[in-house]
């Protein structure tokens, strides 16, 4: 297994329309480790879903490379998973149909792989629900859903664009901590866009704060929490919690 | 007690419904047998001429007579058949031509200003051209009735693929789908309602095209027998057929609306 996951090496990205063009990323380097939890923030339309849809794929940067598990990226891969800001279950489909759209669209729909889909619905906690269409569900039940239509083409990294801002606070903060235990449960690399700092601090090993369009990276933290256990809910209390908050709400120097 | 109060209230309030609800009906029942009291008595006592206007008496008269020979269920079930075929074959062609603009913007494109020119126009001016074309035969019907629907559903049917959420179609992109998985398992299962309500609409438009086709090919249907009526002065023909035609059109678009709400159902 490379240490290094993810590789961005000199990354600029340049949007194309006819009102004019957009510099949205500029020369940005960034490796990602094998097995961390790493937060992005930085202020709004400063380019982190365009970083997130160069790893995975479907955008291909102006230019430098940008290498998954040691291989350039040429198009989107089933080692790369996207988790979108709203859970996009569609409506005609059960909750099972849901889950494997993803094998279904790789070809990869197998009898093992649709009982690995199952098994992580028995796990946690939809196996009532496998029956059931997204409108029956609750909002954090259809965002546990939707994760798991991510894992069932088993990617070793995760992209998770602004995940639980769909959802109110309660339950946002109820459905971090359980996506944060299923994915360092199932051993994931995780990439996690936010714009909730304190989501961040909670929720990562290491913090990369981007500067205003174009993205370049300002800074990076790494986060070390002293807490009993290491999980989200548990780490807001930790003594260094608010430092680090303090800090990085500095550096994304917002003004209203 | 404030709870007691509350459902005496409420009791109330489903009264009020409940008989608001009563008192639409009554009204409505009371228009349509007023409407036919009046014109049979008008008739009756010559205040209109029954020749010209026909007379409700005389109608009934003429579907018994229609029904025994049969012919009533010939022509109406002609003009249906024709209809059904019109509006499905208007509704499939139509949405596969939607599926070529969507496929090709380009094509979409350069279609375009052809396409507002073809809704505008009235497709029964085409009426004469098809039925040279192609004949007086049952195809020339319902090649128009397929014209009258087909423009319609490709613009509504487009529009709908058109406005998928584009966020899905970026998930499906993400998990590596092609193109052609991007139509079969979101565009066109999330364009689903606009396609039914589309068909709600060609009902309507397919027996437009229908019924003029038959006054054109004048052979059989309803619309054959309005215009033949009207030709040898037979108005109890001719407002036979057209009632007839009023009750067909309403329990087709009955049938797609129930199948609508089947749908939706599932869903
Ligand atoms: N498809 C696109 N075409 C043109 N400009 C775009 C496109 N997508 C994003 N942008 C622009 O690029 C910048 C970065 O966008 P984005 O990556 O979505 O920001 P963030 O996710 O950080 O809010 C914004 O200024 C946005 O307007
Ligand atoms: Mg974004």
């Amino acid at each position: 297994m490379v240490d290094k996951v993810v590789e961005i090496k000199n990354v600029s990205m340049n949007y194309h329309t006819l009102s004019g063009e957009t510099q949205a990323i500029r020369n940005l380097s960034l490796d990602i480790n094998n097995g961390e939890t790493v937060s992005i923030v930085g202020p709004s339309g400063c380019g982190k879903s365009t970083l997130l849809s160069l790893i995975s794929g479907i955008l291909k940067p102006t230019s430098g490379s940008i290498l998954v598990n040691g291989e350039p990226v040429a198009g989107p891969s089933s080692n790369v998973g996207y988790m979108l800001q709203k859970d996009h279950l569609f409506g005609w489909r059960t909750i099972i149909k849901n889950a494997t759209l993803g094998l279904e669209i790789q070809k990869k729909l197998t009898k093992e792989s649709q009982a690995y889909v199952e098994h992580l619905l028995d796990e946690y906690g939809l196996a009532d629900f496998k029956h059931h269409y997204p409108k029956q569900l609750s909002g954090g039940m259809r965002q546990r859903a939707a994760l798991i239509r991510t894992l069932a083409t088993n990617p070793d990294i995760l992209l998770l664009d602004e995940p639980f801002s769909a959802l109110d606070y309660q339950t946002r903060l109820a459905i971090s901590e359980e996506i944060w235990l299923i994915i360092k449960k199932e051993r994931k690399t995780a990439i996690l866009v936010t714009h909730d700092i304190s989501e961040a601090v909670a929720c990562s090993e290491r913090i990369i704060v981007l500067t205003n369009r174009p993205a370049e990276v300002k800074n990076i933290h790494e986060i070390f929490l002293t807490c009993d256990k290491r999980t989200p809910i548990s780490c807001r209390e930790a003594p260094e919690f608010r430092h680090y908050f303090n800090k990085i709400w500095k550096e994304l120097d917002v003004h209203v | 007690m404030y709870k007691v109060e509350a459902s005496k209230e409420h009791q109330v309030y489903l009264q009020k419904h409940k008989i608001r609800k009563t008192s639409i009906a009554f009204s409505q029942i009371s228009i349509f047998i007023a409407f036919f009291a009046l014109w049979e008595i008008a008739a009756y006592f010559k205040w209109i001429d029954p020749f010209i206007m026909s007379q409700p008496s005389r109608v009934i008269k003429t579907v018994i007579s229609l029904t025994s020979d049969g012919s009533i269920f010939l022509h109406t079930g002609i003009t249906v058949l024709e209809t059904i075929i019109g509006f499905l074959s208007g509704t499939i062609l139509g949405t596969i031509i939607a599926i070529i603009l969507w496929w090709s913007d380009f094509v979409a494109k350069v279609l375009d200003p052809y396409l507002v020119v073809l809704n505008a126009l009235p497709k029964t001016a085409l009426g004469p051209i098809i039925l040279v074309w192609i004949g007086g035969t049952t195809s020339s019907i319902i090649v128009m009735a397929l014209l009258t629907s087909i423009i319609v559903t490709i613009l509504n049917v487009y529009l709908a693929f058109k406005s998928c959420d584009e966020d899905k179609v970026k998930l499906l992109t993400t998990l590596g789908a092609t193109k052609l998985q991007i139509l079969s398992k979101v565009v066109l299962p999330s364009s689903i309602p606009a396609i039914i309500s589309v068909l709600k609409i060609n009902v309507g438009l397919s027996l437009v095209g229908v019924i003029v086709g038959e006054f054109l090919v004048s052979r059989a249907g309803l619309g054959y027998l309005i215009i033949y009526g009207g030709q040898v002065f037979k108005m109890d023909l001719v407002m036979t057929s057209v009632l007839i035609l009023a009750i067909a059109a309403a329990l087709m678009y009955l049938s797609v609306n129930w199948l609508e709400k089947k749908l939706n159902k599932m869903r």
